[in-house]
């Protein structure tokens, strides 16, 4: 009766044991942080890719409209990828695109943005990336949307494809 | 002259605080950067790692510290932009209770399996 209870409670472990290590296998090895929802857009200031100004934040999004900000980089090969679908997004006019400049050289983020298309209606830029930090991004491309009460409410991570644009134009809509 | 000697004194002293200080707030930021966990590194701090990411948060945990924010604050502030997975000590709450209380439940049951067999054995 005692050897019965021992190895039914060694079965039970081991069973426990394979459902975690089969639970573990089956995660994907990249960690994707998960963001409370609606979540204010920081406060910041940050200077303009054209004119060199520092601008608020508050100015930047001073439009009642959805904005999507996204984090490029002109040596960020994703972001070439994601580019013309930015551009149709562009075309929407629901929605105001804020380029984030990241750790870029802004000689070749120009020749980027001159030999691509500019979709964005502002781009600042984020030499150092912290003002990337404090959106709670961790690399590049990453794109949120923000809606009309200048909260984030999504968040993506890696380039944008075409069943996410379809996803934000109906969250725009 | 004797002029001279207070402020060379002075400029001694304060320049001693000022290292010290900046020593301390070096010392702050090894620990805090030691207990941030690299996001998209596998298995290192944001301390020992030289990625993109680790730079920044290095750059931010720097500004915080001058500042002002207490070493709570910073993981705070980290938190919230990232989760509690940046942290390598994670917290006591609803998400991390069976984390802190299983070895502690094994730790006991082990240790009453370990005293029955004894006084069995006895």
């Amino acid at each position: 009766m005692k050897n019965n209870f021992n190895l039914f409670i060694i079965i039970i472990f081991l069973i426990f044991c394979f459902i975690i290590f089969y639970k573990g296998l089956n995660n994907p090895n990249t960690y994707k942080p998960k963001i409370s929802n609606k979540k204010d857009i920081p406060i910041f200031k940050a200077k303009d890719f054209n004119s060199n100004v520092y601008l608020d934040s508050e100015k930047i999004f001073e439009e009642n409209t959805f904005y999507i900000v996204n984090i490029w980089a002109s040596w960020c090969v994703p972001c070439r990828i994601e580019h013309p679908l930015l551009m149709e997004l562009n075309k929407n006019k629901l929605v105001k695109l804020i380029g984030l400049n990241y750790r870029d050289n802004l000689n070749n983020a120009k020749k980027f943005i001159n030999e691509f298309g500019n979709p964005y209606s502002q781009i600042i830029i984020d030499n150092n990336g912290t003002l990337s930090v404090e959106f709670g991004a961790y690399g590049v491309p990453e794109t949120f949307i923000i809606d009309k009460n200048k909260k984030i409410i999504r968040k993506i991570i890696g380039p944008i494809n075409k069943e996410i644009v379809e996803e934000i134009k109906l969250i725009i809509k | 002259m004797k002029i001279l000697k207070i402020f060379i004194i002075l400029f001694i002293s304060i320049g001693f605080s000022h290292l010290k200080s900046n020593e301390k707030n070096n010392e702050l930021k090894s620990k805090i950067l030691k207990n941030i966990r690299c996001l998209i590194c596998q298995g290192q701090s944001v301390y020992d790692s030289e990625s993109e990411f680790a730079f920044s948060i290095k750059l931010i945990v720097d500004q915080k510290i001058n500042e002002g924010l207490e070493e709570d604050q910073i993981y705070e502030f980290l938190k919230e932009k990232y989760g509690d997975w940046v942290i390598y000590d994670p917290e006591l709450n609803k998400n991390t209770f069976i984390l802190w209380l299983l070895p502690l439940l094994l730790f006991l049951s082990g240790g009453a399996i370990m005293i029955k067999k004894l006084r069995f054995k006895n």
